[in-house]
């Protein structure tokens, strides 16, 4: 089980509250958990990656264990603590003013 | 008519302010979908408990956002809450806000590119929904005017999108380029009495007319006149701000440009300058009277460099002859110290008697005027950056 994150506006579109556990089959990667966060809220699709490209939308980023991992690659699998759900994956909205 | 909602869209969340049909007390519910930019929010004529909203956000992208109870309570249409959201199979069950430029073989058009602020050429981009634009007869469909141009149609409620390719396809779509506020698709126009035709505008490509129901598409920009871009009397390439249309005479139609105000009296084959005694004709939004179709409005604006109202005043102008003749009108409104902007499609009317006439400023106030213009209050002060105005009445 997956720990996820979301921003309160997403949690908002979503109707959830708190922390979001996905089953993801197999080992986690950014496009597996995603996929798995999609299936379950698809209120969700698209506002995290784009629907045609699935590429990550510029002022979001991925988080874990203290570290950014925005850039990895999306098939890369996520740290350990990750995928025993010591630690949770973030998606954050970058900070912005205004 | 038991009276009038008028729908508020913001910078930070869209506001519903309902009234009676005196009109003289409003409810103000919202901001519904805080901390969203909310272009438009329109309610179908078809339907007027149906209310489509276009919610879009830097950050997450395009949602589309549906209420069936008047905007009691709201969805994403494909999704309402308690319902399931996936197929037995586990596939989301819609894509309400899945905006993807048709490049099919079959029903689209490849996706080419127009040219972009620095001259070279720039494939096409979905950023947001700027206008929706309901059917005047069945409140499942609706048109989506989106940035980068085109027009999207929905006929399953908002569940799904399909773009209508050909308009972007046009062959002179290389040659249409952004305005400072995106390359638009802002104004969708049904015409009441010909289903099969529609008009639209982009900025800045120009004004374009459908009438085969979205099939094939013909630029009608024909007497603009622009002397900021390389070919002033060019086919396309002209800034429209917004145009309007009384539906009783639906091949009337008057047009704030980017600079002028112009009327056309074919259908849009030909347009004159109606700018007369204007004391700036740069403005955003234009409108015309429910019951009078040669009256129309608009809000000057300084230049394109200042956008705020000449002199610090607030002045809509009223011209009763269909334009050249303008007056000014000045009451209830701010004449002095005032620098905020009327947005292109932040200006409404009612169809009671008599008429509303609403619109929103980017300072967060709503201004109404149930007497033709002659006087204006403001419903609310406060809101966030007022971005769109539109108004129903009520059975």
């Amino acid at each position: 089980m997956i720990r996820v994150i979301l921003p309160p506006h997403l949690r908002n579109l979503a109707h959830i509250e708190g922390e979001v556990r996905v089953e993801v089959k197999g080992q986690a990667t950014q496009r597996s958990v995603l996929d798995a966060l999609e299936a379950s809220y698809p209120m969700l699709r698209g506002t995290i990656r784009d629907h045609v490209t699935q590429k990550r939308r510029a002022l979001l980023r991925f988080y874990a264990c203290q570290e950014d991992l925005s850039n990895e690659p999306p098939d890369a699998p996520l740290p350990n603590a990750v995928q025993n759900g010591e630690e949770s994956f973030l998606i954050i909205a970058a900070v912005a003013g205004g | 008519m038991s009276g009038v909602r008028v729908l508020v869209g913001t910078r930070k969340g869209a506001f519903i302010l309902t009234s009676d049909g005196k009109r003289e007390r409003r409810d103000v519910k919202g901001p519904k979908f805080g901390g969203w930019e909310i272009y438009n929010l329109n309610a179908s004529p078809a339907d007027p408990n149906r209310i489509y909203v276009s919610q879009s956000s830097g950050f997450f992208g395009q949602i589309i956002q549906r209420s069936d109870d008047g905007g009691k309570s709201w969805y994403q249409p494909g999704l309402k809450p308690g319902e399931p959201t996936t197929s037995p199979a586990g596939m989301p069950l819609a894509e309400s806000n899945k905006f993807v430029y048709d490049t099919s073989s079959t029903t689209g058009r490849p996706l080419t590119t127009h040219q972009w602020f620095d001259g070279t050429q720039h494939p096409w981009e979905f950023k947001r929904v700027w206008h929706l634009q309901p059917s005047l007869t069945d409140p499942d469909t609706v048109y989506a005017g989106v940035e980068d141009a085109a027009l999207f149609r929905t006929t399953d409620g908002g569940k799904s999108w399909s773009e209508l390719a050909s308009l972007r396809g046009h062959p002179s779509g290389a040659e249409w380029a952004p305005g400072a506020g995106g390359m638009c698709l802002h104004t969708i126009l049904l015409d009441p009495t010909n289903p099969k035709r529609i008009y639209t505008a982009i900025s800045a490509a120009g004004a374009f007319r459908s009438d085969d129901g979205g099939g094939q598409w013909k630029p009608i920009n024909r007497g603009l006149h622009s002397k900021f871009i390389p070919k002033p009397d060019a086919e396309v390439g002209h800034c429209v701000h917004k145009i309007t249309l009384h539906p009783s005479r639906p091949n009337i139609l008057f047009m704030q440009k980017h600079w002028d105000v112009m009327r056309s009296n074919d259908a849009g084959e030909s347009w004159q300058e109606v700018s007369g005694n204007l004391p700036t004709d740069f403005g955003f939004p234009i409108a015309v009277h429910a019951h009078e179709p040669e009256t129309i409005y608009v809000v000057p604006i300084k230049s394109d460099a200042e956008h705020y109202p000449p002199e610090g005043r607030l002045r809509v102008y009223r011209s009763r002859t269909g334009g050249n003749d303008w007056e000014a009108l000045t009451k209830g409104l701010p004449q002095r110290d005032c620098y905020v902007d009327v947005l292109r499609d932040a200006m409404t009317v009612d169809p009671l008697d008599p008429c509303g006439i609403y619109f929103g400023t980017t300072g967060g106030q709503v201004y109404a005027s149930v007497d033709d213009g002659d006087s204006w209050n403001p419903i609310v002060r406060d809101l966030p950056p007022v971005v769109s105005v539109e108004a129903q009445t009520l059975p």
